[in-house]
């Protein structure tokens, strides 16, 4: 198993250690519902060490992203951020991504997922030939981990000069912070306000580290990834392997946000020939339940005696107090407050409808 | 060492007997792990229970367990202010006020373990 530089902060923190994508990582420090309620409250750090992360330079980096994703990278200013969809010849997802500008306007970086990231290389590697760039897989020299929570500005602002109220939402910047160099973007996988943040693997232990300190007054603590894909599914947010996959186009998943169809990207044939045909027969929607019962990935969702969809995510959430999970349904089924049932083995347990997300954060 | 006056199964039941009737728990070691608890199952009173079959699930925010049986019997008992609350089920309470079922019990299993046996297998289970 690949191990991130935090590894041995985790153990120190007596987090417990799981298997994730081929990376060991902290799956929960005290308890999941509580760390993701801390979040939403005060503020939490994540080890995202296992994530991809791809620098795209030279010449021609622009041309190459308009054929590999789905967003307009020719639209996205420097130092700006978009979120994209890498697709096959036939729409289908085979990894969602977020594309950096950098600054200079000519360079990018790609933040991928972990359990894709071979794959995202190999038709990254595919995909450039032809076009005068480079991508190089930076995943094991750079580090990354998020500060997510309302009070993450106030606590990084005291150890960095960058003045971070000038970072947008989904905009990024270089800097130092704690006396390190890093590449910091206010972006983030939990609902909240937060910042992502790039550096040396060298640096990443004493910046976590940094970190914690500059947040001791502000309950600043470091959380699993159970809370974060509580947290992210609270906030609506796919997860490769549950909401999207190799089965679904970004139509079906809603996430057309993402999808320009100004430029030729890969799959962008199949995804005109869907719409032509009058779009998806089925739409991402939410559930919530009444009962404590927790609808989880693979559980059957059925609507009388029919099999309609299955469960892709469910989680407790503490923010809203009941049971929230995603699932596709046939559009007469997908109408808010209609009432659907989970199989959870022998049993049936009923859900109703509702909107996506879950939870927006007042701002 | 946790308290001897019972014994443990494997699957992390504890089985304390007093005047032929079992009172069926789960284990601190198995709070622990399962944390974040959300449901607990259990069997009607007046139903049969049977040693190492399943008699109840109990679901935490990241799974559902089965529960198993220590022995084989009649429910004559079980605590419903734990299903109610079965949030306040914790390492503290686990082995005494957080017990789930009484059985009135004709056979115990035979996998039964006194605490040094089951703290042996605690240890092979850590890692």
């Amino acid at each position: 198993m690949k191990e991130t530089a935090l590894k041995s902060t985790h153990v120190h923190h007596r987090a417990r250690m799981v298997d994730f994508a081929g990376w060991e990582m902290p799956v929960q420090y005290t308890g999941i519902r509580e760390e993701a309620a801390h979040v939403r409250k005060h503020a939490g750090l994540f080890d995202l060490g296992h994530m991809g992360r791809v620098r795209v330079k030279g010449a021609q980096a622009e041309d190459f992203l308009q054929k590999l994703q789905t967003n307009d990278a020719a639209k996205i200013p420097a130092g700006a951020i978009r979120y994209a969809m890498i697709l096959d010849e036939n729409g289908l997802t085979q990894d969602d991504i977020l594309v950096y500008r950098h600054q200079n306007s000519v360079d990018f970086f790609l933040v991928i997922n972990a359990g894709n990231s071979e794959r995202d290389l190999g038709i990254m590697r595919d995909t450039a030939s032809g076009f005068d760039v480079s991508v190089v897989d930076q995943t094991e020299e750079l580090g990354m981990f998020a500060i997510q929570g309302p009070a993450s500005q106030d606590i990084v602002q005291k150890i960095t000069d960058i003045d971070l109220s000038a970072i947008g939402y989904y905009r990024w910047t270089e800097g130092d912070v704690a006396g390190h160099h890093v590449e910091i973007s206010r972006t983030g996988y939990t609902g909240e306000d937060g910042f992502e943040v790039y550096a040396e693997q060298a640096k990443i232990v004493e910046l976590f580290d940094a970190f914690l300190n500059a947040g001791k007054d502000h309950e600043l603590r470091p959380i699993g990834l159970a809370a974060r894909d509580t947290l992210r599914l609270e906030a609506g947010m796919p997860l490769y392997g549950h909401e999207i996959d190799e089965t679904t186009t970004p139509l079906d998943a809603g996430l057309d946000f993402g999808v320009k169809f100004t430029h030729d990207f890969t799959g962008r044939a199949a995804l005109e020939k869907i719409q032509a045909a009058g779009g998806p027969k089925r739409r991402l929607v939410g559930l919530t339940t009444e009962s404590r019962r927790v609808p989880r990935q693979g559980y059957p969702v059925m609507s009388g005696d029919n099999e309609v969809g299955c469960i892709l995510s469910g989680a407790v959430s503490p923010t809203l107090d009941t049971n929230i999970a995603t699932t596709y349904l046939p559009h007469d089924l997908a109408e808010v407050g209609t009432t659907v049932e989970f199989a959870i083995r022998d049993k049936r347990e009923s859900a109703t409808v509702v909107h996506l997300p879950f939870y927006k954060r007042q701002r | 060492m946790r308290p001897n006056d019972r014994k443990y199964l494997k699957s992390h039941e504890w089985c304390l007997v007093e005047d032929g009737v079992a009172t069926i728990g789960i284990s601190d070691y198995a709070v622990s792990h399962l944390s974040d608890l959300v449901f607990l199952d259990l069997p009607e009173v007046g139903s049969q229970v049977s040693a190492g079959a399943n008699f109840g699930e109990i679901e935490s925010v990241k799974a559902v367990s089965d529960l198993y049986s220590p022995v084989s019997g009649e429910v004559v008992e079980t605590n419903e202010a734990l299903v109610d609350d079965i949030e306040s089920l914790n390492i503290d309470n686990a082995l005494d006020t957080g017990w789930m079922l009484k059985v009135k019990f004709t056979e115990e299993s035979a996998d039964l373990m006194d605490a040094a046996a089951y703290e042996e297998c605690l240890k092979n289970e850590a890692d």
